[in-house]
């Protein structure tokens, strides 16, 4: 049986001695909320499990890695910051990325973009504009920001979206109509993901074979970027198309306002 | 705290470089406050990371001179006692205070020691519990100014920074605090022993009954 006649003194000690060690997760998980630090998880797309790294300050990275270690291993070599492993993405950030994958493009998604270039972040904004189930070439991108002669610049930064499917670069196509390279597993990847949205990449790589860059319709004058929602709608026995902007304006067409189609560069 | 001072200058030249050294030096002191306050190891968790991540944002909201001459272990001390005062407040409101399971999150792991038996080491457990327990009957005033000064260790002056009073409240506080938490043991040394074991075998009896 304990007898207690606790001097100031033992009951100072027996006070101090209340000091406790914090759990790791308190020092990391403020670290990761002043986004010094990420976690990820993964998340399925259209493309099977991806990896989602996020802190504070938004989604830091979205990519495909044989394993979390391999995808740790890859953030702290390109980002250069400590990464840990979840149990699971935040419920919120998980509905707002699936909701945004399924084509909601209002859906808020912070992203964590520091240590990138303004053109880069530039190039990324602009791909978000694409609607989805649709495509644009390079040289759209170009022009729309700006920089009409960085049509390889924008392919470059496009190359290295650090959150693909969230910023939909697949959805940025070859100004020759061609499907392109992609950063998250190449072309056919590019394919899969362009048709879980509803496109037919079969249909759009034809008819860029074919030479038909524009769709236009011969009711309303009006010339669309091919899968454009606009162009879709024309009816076949309306529905012309023509290889460059030059030929459909001197057929009298203007270019639709939705999707804004550019000259590209021959 | 001279360690302090040149982190603080660290801080105001590069936040996001000093900041991980900020976190290491003080995340163990937040927790053991908001533990201490509140008694429960998951909101102390959230209120110490909590007031780790408002340093960041108020600091990154500062001018530099105003980060370089931060105090920051009353600084950092007061956040916490703020978060957790809130904390309390909204728990307060939804239900009344859980007893039970604050009496089992002492929070320790006493060192195994040789020459010190099995019921030495339960002797020592049950005193730090009961010393957790009658810090939590304190009031909160009294509780946070016995946290800080003796648990935390920060001077009178430090206390009275951290808690916003005048050193003599603060003062008076702590020695009522201390009175109040012997007053506890003198108590304690007269009632029948007991183990956490019988403890929980006693509460759980009623029920045990009820399905038989």
């Amino acid at each position: 049986m304990t007898t207690m006649t606790l001097s100031d003194a033992g009951l100072e000690a027996a006070l101090r001695d209340l000091r406790v060690a914090a759990p790791p997760a308190v020092g990391f998980g403020a670290l990761v909320e002043a986004g010094l630090a990420d976690r990820y998880a993964s998340i399925e797309t259209p493309l099977g499990w991806a990896f989602v790294a996020w802190n504070g300050r938004g989604v830091s990275s979205i990519g495909r890695a044989d394993d979390g270690a391999a995808f740790e291993a890859r953030f702290r070599a390109e980002v250069g910051r400590d990464i840990a492993k979840a149990d699971e993405v935040p419920e919120r950030l998980g509905r707002a990325i699936a909701s945004r994958i399924a084509g909601n493009r209002r859906v808020r998604i912070k992203l964590d973009l520091r240590g990138h270039t303004a053109f880069e972040v530039s190039v990324w904004m602009k791909a978000l504009e694409i609607p989805h189930g649709e495509v644009r070439p390079y040289g759209w991108i170009a022009a729309e920001i700006g920089k009409p002669k960085a049509v390889r610049a924008v392919g470059t930064a496009l190359a290295h979206n650090p959150v693909p499917l969230v910023v939909p670069c697949h959805r940025v196509v070859r100004s020759d109509g061609m499907i392109g390279q992609y950063s998250m597993g190449g072309p056919d990847a590019k394919r899969r993901v362009l048709s879980s949205e509803g496109l037919d990449t079969r249909w759009l790589e034809e008819e860029a074979a074919a030479g038909h860059r524009f769709t236009g319709s011969d009711t309303t004058h009006i010339v669309c970027n091919p899968t454009c929602r606009d162009a879709r709608r024309v009816t076949p026995q309306h529905r012309v198309t023509f290889p460059s902007l030059a030929a459909a304006a001197s057929s009298g067409y203007r270019p639709c306002l939705h999707c804004r189609p550019v000259s590209l560069a021959a | 705290m001279d360690t302090d001072v040149a982190l603080a200058k660290r801080l105001a030249r590069d936040l996001d470089a000093a900041f991980p050294v900020l976190v290491e030096a003080h995340q163990d002191r937040l927790y053991t406050i908001a533990l201490r306050l509140l008694g429960d190891r998951r909101d102390a968790e959230e209120v110490a990371q909590d007031a780790l991540v408002r340093a960041f944002r108020a600091m990154r909201g500062y001018q530099r001179e105003r980060v370089a001459t931060l105090r920051l272990r009353p600084w950092l001390a007061s956040i916490a006692v703020n978060l957790a005062r809130n904390r309390r407040r909204r728990a307060d409101d939804r239900q009344p205070p859980n007893q039970l399971e604050p009496m089992l999150d002492t929070g320790f792991d006493l060192p195994a020691d040789a020459r010190s038996g099995p019921e030495r080491r339960a002797d020592l457990r049950e005193t730090q519990r009961e010393l957790v327990e009658a810090l939590l009957r304190l009031t909160p005033a009294v509780r946070a100014a016995v946290v800080l000064r003796h648990v935390d260790g920060l001077s009178v002056t430090e206390t009275a920074e951290a808690l916003g009073r005048p050193e003599g409240t603060i003062k008076a506080q702590v020695h009522r605090g201390l009175r109040e938490l012997r007053a506890t043991f003198e108590t304690s040394a007269l009632r029948q022993p007991t183990t956490p074991a019988l403890a929980r075998a006693a509460r759980l009896l009623p029920a045990l009954e009820a399905i038989r």
